[in-house]
């Protein structure tokens, strides 16, 4: 595949404080990427840089294969979604999204062509004459998008477009979002801080924490085999189940033992050997877990507290000195104090070294 | 049979009841209020007692002021001593009233307040929106300029007119003006412009738009009250300034106020009180009619306008 986007050794330094240091990334033509992180973790600053808002302190950005890194905003083939919309509140819709075509000396019949292309688009024919303070929340952001669209570019770039509005619109634009991709076939670069979003949208994730890309790769793996614990513990919600222990050998086979209790590694797919006596933490999702179940080695547990969440139902089980955390379905209750048997699915839970915190 | 149907009581009754039920009712007439209202009214008055005193003096003849009750309404009401002030009072050599000075200050405050606000609000954008290395120090220079006294100052700019030629001139006052309402027009401009979005200027640069476009197209048309609370600063603090009207003009082109010192303080002949307190009026009224007009414009500019430094 073809890079659309590909950032070189790219560093940002305010001051002492480097928010970004040599980081690389390439972006496949096409690609939906999502950074994804908490706040302060320098997603939004690398959006910025990719906009041309921001001046790197060291790097390379290649926009289809061109060096962009000396290169103006409107000249590097981007077009830019914000969280606070930042539609001009004194113009109407049309002028809004005509502003950057007539800045940029582009005919008239040209630039009312592109504005009936992108209104038919996103559907916000009857808004054109309205100003945006007369727009609900949704209709801004879609409009938002709109001026993106008009400018007819090569990459996209969404800066926590959805933050701004409220649940329901927000799965609603999410939607709306992923199948203008489908239809464009643009790349787009989104940041988000929503790890549902991220999961649903993106070809590709890239989990950033203190200005250092975590791992980068398609939702899936980044779900079921999370490079390392921060990954592991920001994704997922409820989050992973943590358990630290160490790997013990029982018959000349690894298990990872926790409090006097062991749990066999069958089905775990290990990088490494697991020597024995190393220390270890055990990363199992709450669904990865069966209660009552058919499994061939169980644990016994008492249920602590239910949550039931209509949809499914989350138990708050004590289990060999830890409190685990474990989704059944919505239909099966457990009063507090019961005693169930859990077997875990190895399959699909993570090992991680104690003091690395990488993936073994 | 019938009272076995018992109906919901109809809100009206519990209203009337005993049973707190929806808003709690307010006493117009509370000791809280008297208190309050009371004060304010007493506050007021003890501000308006001048202005009316003023007023009514204007109005008085000479002979009736000599009867010396300065608080009893005219018992003849001439406005003779108002043609005085404005048309025939004189101040030096010139006998044409306050008229000449009105002009002039006119003249002094309609330039220096377009040109500051212009130059100002520029400063202002640039300052909040394309940070340049140094726009820090720059800012902190512009600021601490606002803190020195002015008298520190008057010397030095009278020889650089001096030198420059235009010493005692009009232009030279305007640019006197012009440069010491930079400092807190700037810090103005530069807050209201830091609390409008960042992203909405990202947005602007995004779309192609430069220096000039973002300003002309994006920032000036929300930014309405900044510039009207810019332009009630300068026009009132222009046109009430005394101390460089009086240093860097002739008599021929002193501003209103010279003019009006010196036609209260002139030591010759009668104190002619009533037209020194009309003259007194006419010069407060421009800053006085600005205020009214856009007062409420004002406040809603001071207060968008302060809350980022």
């Amino acid at each position: 595949m073809q890079n659309s986007v590909s950032i070189k050794d790219l560093s940002l330094s305010f001051g002492a404080v480097n928010v970004l240091e040599n980081l690389n990334l390439d972006i496949g033509d096409g690609e939906f990427l999502v950074l994804l992180g908490s706040s302060g973790c320098g997603k939004s600053t690398l959006l910025n840089c990719i906009a041309g808002l921001l001046e790197p302190t060291g790097g390379q950005i290649f926009i289809k294969n061109r060096n962009v890194t000396w290169e103006e905003p409107k000249d590097r083939g981007i077009g830019m979604v914000f969280q606070s919309y930042a539609l001009y509140p004194q113009m109407t819709v049309e002028k809004n999204l005509s502003f950057g075509l007539q800045v940029a000396k582009m005919p008239r019949p040209e630039i009312d062509k592109r504005i009936a292309r992108a209104t038919e688009i996103l559907q916000i024919g009857p808004l054109l004459k309205r100003k945006p303070s007369e727009l609900s929340g949704g209709q801004r952001q879609r409009v938002a998008i709109g001026r993106a669209l008009v400018r007819d570019v090569d990459v996209f770039l969404f800066d926590e477009p959805l933050s701004n509005l409220d649940a329901k619109l927000r799965s609603e634009l999410r939607v709306e979002i992923k199948r203008l991709h489908q239809s464009l076939r643009n790349t787009m670069i989104y940041v988000t801080h929503d790890q549902i979003e991220a999961l649903t949208l993106a070809d590709r994730i890239a989990i950033m924490k203190s200005g250092v890309i975590q791992q980068l790769a398609d939702p899936n793996t980044i779900y079921n085999a999370p490079r390392n614990m921060f990954v592991a513990g920001f994704i997922g919600s409820p989050s992973m189940n943590f358990l630290r222990g160490e790997i013990a050998g029982r018959d000349g086979r690894p298990v990872f033992t926790t409090n006097g209790v062991d749990f066999a590694l069958d089905g775990y797919d290990a990088a490494e050997t697991l020597r024995p006596g190393r220390k270890v933490v055990l990363g199992v999702r709450p669904e990865h877990v069966s209660v009552n179940g058919e499994g061939a080695e169980t644990h016994q547990a008492t249920v602590d507290i239910e949550e039931p969440m209509g949809a499914d139902n989350l138990l708050w089980l004590k289990h060999a000195g830890h409190t685990l955390s474990v989704r059944v379905g919505g239909a099966r209750r457990f009063a507090p104090g019961t005693a169930v048997k859990l077997s875990f699915d190895m399959g699909l839970a993570s090992l991680f070294d104690a003091e690395t915190e990488e993936r073994i | 049979m019938s009272d076995s149907v018992t109906l919901p009581a109809p809100a009206a009754t519990a209203r009337a009841g005993a049973e707190p039920w929806g808003a709690k009712p307010r006493r117009a007439l509370s000791g809280r209020n008297i208190m309050l209202y009371g004060t304010l009214l007493v506050a007021a008055l003890y501000y308006l007692l001048p202005l009316y005193v003023m007023i009514v003096t204007s109005l008085k003849g000479m002979p009736e002021i000599r009867l010396g009750n300065i608080f009893s309404p005219p018992l003849e009401i001439t406005f003779e001593p108002w043609a005085k002030a404005w048309a025939s009072a004189c101040t030096g050599l010139n006998c044409d009233g306050l008229s000449r000075g009105f002009w002039n200050s006119v003249r002094i405050t309609v330039p220096s307040t377009l040109i500051s606000i212009l130059v100002a609000s520029v400063n202002g954008y640039a300052l909040a929106n394309w940070k340049f290395r140094g726009a820090d120090i720059f800012f902190t220079i512009l600021i601490v300029g606002a803190f020195i006294p002015y008298q520190v100052m008057i010397y030095p700019i009278v020889i650089v007119l001096r030198e420059m030629g235009i010493y005692g001139t009009l232009t030279g006052l305007v640019i006197v003006h012009t440069i010491f309402g930079m400092p807190i027009l700037t810090l103005l401009f530069r807050n209201y412009f830091s609390a409008l979005p960042e992203e909405l200027f990202k947005a602007a640069r995004i779309d192609g738009a430069g220096f000039w476009q973002i300003y002309l197209r994006i920032m000036l048309p929300m930014s309405l009250p900044i510039f009207v609370v810019a332009m009630i600063l300068q026009i009132t603090g222009i046109w009430n300034d005394f101390l460089f009207g009086v240093v860097f003009t002739r008599p021929e082109v002193y501003p209103m106020t010279v003019q009006l010192n010196n036609i209260v303080n002139s030591v010759q002949g009668v104190k002619e009180y009533n037209v020194n307190m009309a003259a007194t009026l006419l010069t407060g009224a421009v800053p006085l009619i600005v205020y009214f007009v856009s007062g409420r414009l004002f406040v809603r500019g001071i207060a968008a306008g302060a809350v980022k430094g």
